[in-house]
């Protein structure tokens, strides 16, 4: 299983051609505490860029975007009583959602643990 | 008998002013603690003590209430003091300075309200013959001319209801003169970083796509970056002058001749107007379309004390468009243009915003404001709304980062960010502490482009004194941040309620009460 990060602070799991997607914990640093989640209904068909969930801090409010293209899996239902495991685990249990990759080259452009660290490093 | 001028206050030698008892109310003298109205009364007491009613029969039908209603019943003299009590613990204008920026809480002059209670102005029904409110007419139509007048405008729509609305009437302006000429196709509106952020929702209402314009370092629009996007598919730019970060945008003319040249549309967004009234005409930098907050500029109430207004100014460009209705002079006196009166001098307006005619109040209390201060009074207006917001800039510079403060004068917001606080420290903490000061804390993560942002607009009516003390107790609180001083993470101290959980509030809110013994 390997993982890839977005510029806009998502992380994307991939375990054949399933994709688990969430927001970095840098992202959830800079946002501050969590107070709601909005996932994707599972079936739903996103392309990438798409809304995929909205994130509502007591700061702000933000789109969290479709990093691949596919249908949604599975929303993390656990999250709308538990916005706040996005704050204590954002690249464990609070993940977002699990898409079904419908074209595995779109995670070709996207950054490896490290590129990422050194991105976040130069914000 | 002699009266004390020296401001002795005479405290008995004995005053104990260490830790005394709590109280048994858990009142602090005339601090009053305040319980819910429906923990005070109760639904099986009521304060009003009418005859048994001998009603037999009713023809409700099944439409009958089966619950009881549960509201709770209290006298006259409690009701009185609930809200009275409640009210003592509410921060005000008419108690301090409100810094509160970018929805300026001025002044509302005590004159506009005796006016706006006559009973020619206050007693009128929309749907009264025209010829028995012509004075009620005269006023909007004096007001608009003042409008068009000040702008450097064509005309004016006075019916839109708050910013926001007007907003969304001058786009829909926009997109009625798309359609005439045939452009529909073009769908995208450009917002500059630094416009308020009504202005991209208003745009994506409209039916249009938004992209944003990026911000220079130095807090205004990049002229180079939205000149090269604009194209055949722009239909126009929303921009805010003057701007969120508290700048006056220099290029707006520049700006204006590129888009027109391209086929587009400005829409300014007015907010700020109070910054710039009777120094700059917005249509002389090329506006196609602007709203004024007349809860704003022209200082009706605003914020729980009465609703917004916000009229929108147009272009020769735009006029044609613009909703119904108006109010017109004729020979024999004032007429409303209405649907069925338009004809053809009116055919191509895209509607109408609202049922009626605006906000009467708003429109009597702003005239007032705009006769008693007349033209040269206006301008100071904004002088010294622009004065107040640069000396409370310039005296805290050296105190708080302020990162717009090499740019050149501020207009009549002074921004700060929290980026020299200590660490651990943030904008909240400063602004909590400023309560226990006896402030309203000012804008707080607004605007977005700068860290931490904290805006203060103290606008035009605070004296030196006031603004001093603002700016002293600003400096105090900004300096125990800067020194990492753990008690403001737990301020306020001395406010009615301590540092409240607004993580837990936000995610378990409780809006709705409960009797808790069913």
């Amino acid at each position: 299983m390997s993982r890839y990060f977005t510029e806009d602070h998502e992380w994307i799991d991939v375990d054949g051609d399933v994709a688990t997607v969430g927001i970095s914990d840098y992202a959830q640093g800079a946002l501050g505490d969590i107070v709601f989640v909005d996932v994707p209904e599972e079936g739903r068909a996103l392309s990438k860029g798409d809304e995929a969930a909205v994130v509502e801090s007591v700061k702000a409010a933000s789109d969290v975007y479709a990093p691949v293209s596919g249908t949604v899996v599975e929303g993390n239902a656990q999250l709308s009583d538990e916005p706040g495991l996005v704050n204590t685990d954002p690249e464990g249990e609070g993940w977002f959602f699990k898409i079904t990759l419908s074209d595995a080259s779109e995670l070709d452009g996207l950054m490896d643990e490290t590129a990422y660290a050194a991105f976040v490093a130069k914000l | 008998m002699t009266i004390n001028q020296s401001g002795w206050k005479p405290t008995s030698p004995e005053a104990n002013t260490g830790d005394v008892q709590a109280t048994f109310t858990g009142n602090r003298a005339l601090m009053l603690e305040e319980k819910l109205i429906f923990e005070i009364g109760d639904s099986e007491t009521t304060g009003v003590d009418f005859a048994d009613g001998d009603v037999s029969g009713s023809r409700l039908g099944n439409l009958t209430r089966k619950d009881p209603i549960g509201l709770p019943g209290l006298s006259e003299p409690e009701t009185v003091r609930h809200y009275t009590r409640l009210s003592r613990q509410n921060y005000a204008i008419d108690l301090g300075l409100f810094p509160l920026g970018s929805c300026t809480m001025k002044h509302n002059p005590r004159l506009n309200e005796k006016m706006a209670r006559l009973g020619g102005f206050s007693d009128v029904h929309p749907l009264q013959p025209v010829d028995t409110v012509q004075g009620a007419l005269e006023v909007i139509h004096q007001l608009a001319h003042w409008l068009v007048t000040l702008t450097g405008m064509t005309s004016v729509a006075m019916s839109p209801k708050a910013g926001a609305h007007g907003e969304l009437c001058g786009i829909l302006a926009i997109k009625a003169a798309l359609e005439k000429r045939g452009e529909g196709h073009r769908k995208v509106i450009l917002v500059p970083e630094s416009a308020h952020g009504t202005n991209p929702a208003t745009a994506a209402f409209a039916g249009f796509s938004v992209e944003d314009i990026p911000a220079t370092a130095d807090g205004r629009v990049d002229t180079a970056a939205l000149k090269a996007r604009l194209g055949p598919d722009v239909a126009g730019v929303m921009i805010t002058n003057p701007n969120t970060c508290g700048l006056f945008e220099r290029d707006l003319k520049d700006i204006s001749d590129a888009v027109h040249a391209a086929g587009g549309y400005v829409y300014c967004d007015g907010a700020n107007f109070n910054a710039i009234v009777g120094r700059v005409r917005p249509g002389d930098l090329g506006v196609d379309a602007m709203h004024i907050n007349l809860h704003k500029t022209f200082s009706t109430p605003h914020g729980g004390g009465g609703p917004g207004s916000g009229p929108v100014v147009f272009s020769e460009a735009l006029t044609p468009f613009a909703p119904l209705p108006f109010v017109e002079k004729t020979g024999e006196g004032f007429r409303l243009v209405e649907e069925e009166n338009a004809d053809d001098h009116h055919a191509d307006s895209f509607g109408r915003m609202v049922a009626f005619h605006g906000q009467m109040g708003m429109f009597t209390r702003a005239l007032t404001y705009i006769l008693s201060h007349g033209a040269d009074g206006l301008r100071q207006v904004a002088e010294d709304a622009v004065l107040n917001a640069n000396y409370v800039l310039r005296s805290l510079e050296n105190t708080l980062d302020a990162p717009f403060a090499k740019s050149g004068p501020c207009m009549h917001e002074a921004i700060f960010s929290d980026e020299n606080l200590a660490e651990g420290f943030s904008t909240i903490d400063v602004a909590k502490a400023l309560i226990d000061e006896g402030f309203h804390p000012m804008t707080m993560y607004f605007p977005l482009v700068v860290h931490g942002a904290m805006l203060v607009e103290p606008t035009e009516t605070e004296s030196k004194a006031a603004l001093d003390q603002f700016i002293g107790a600003l400096r105090s609180v900004a300096e125990r941040a800067k020194a990492g001083d753990p008690s403001l993470k737990t301020a306020p101290h001395f406010a009615p309620r301590a540092r409240l959980d607004e993580t837990l509030a936000a995610r378990k809110p409780v809006l709705v009460w409960k009797d808790k013994a069913a």
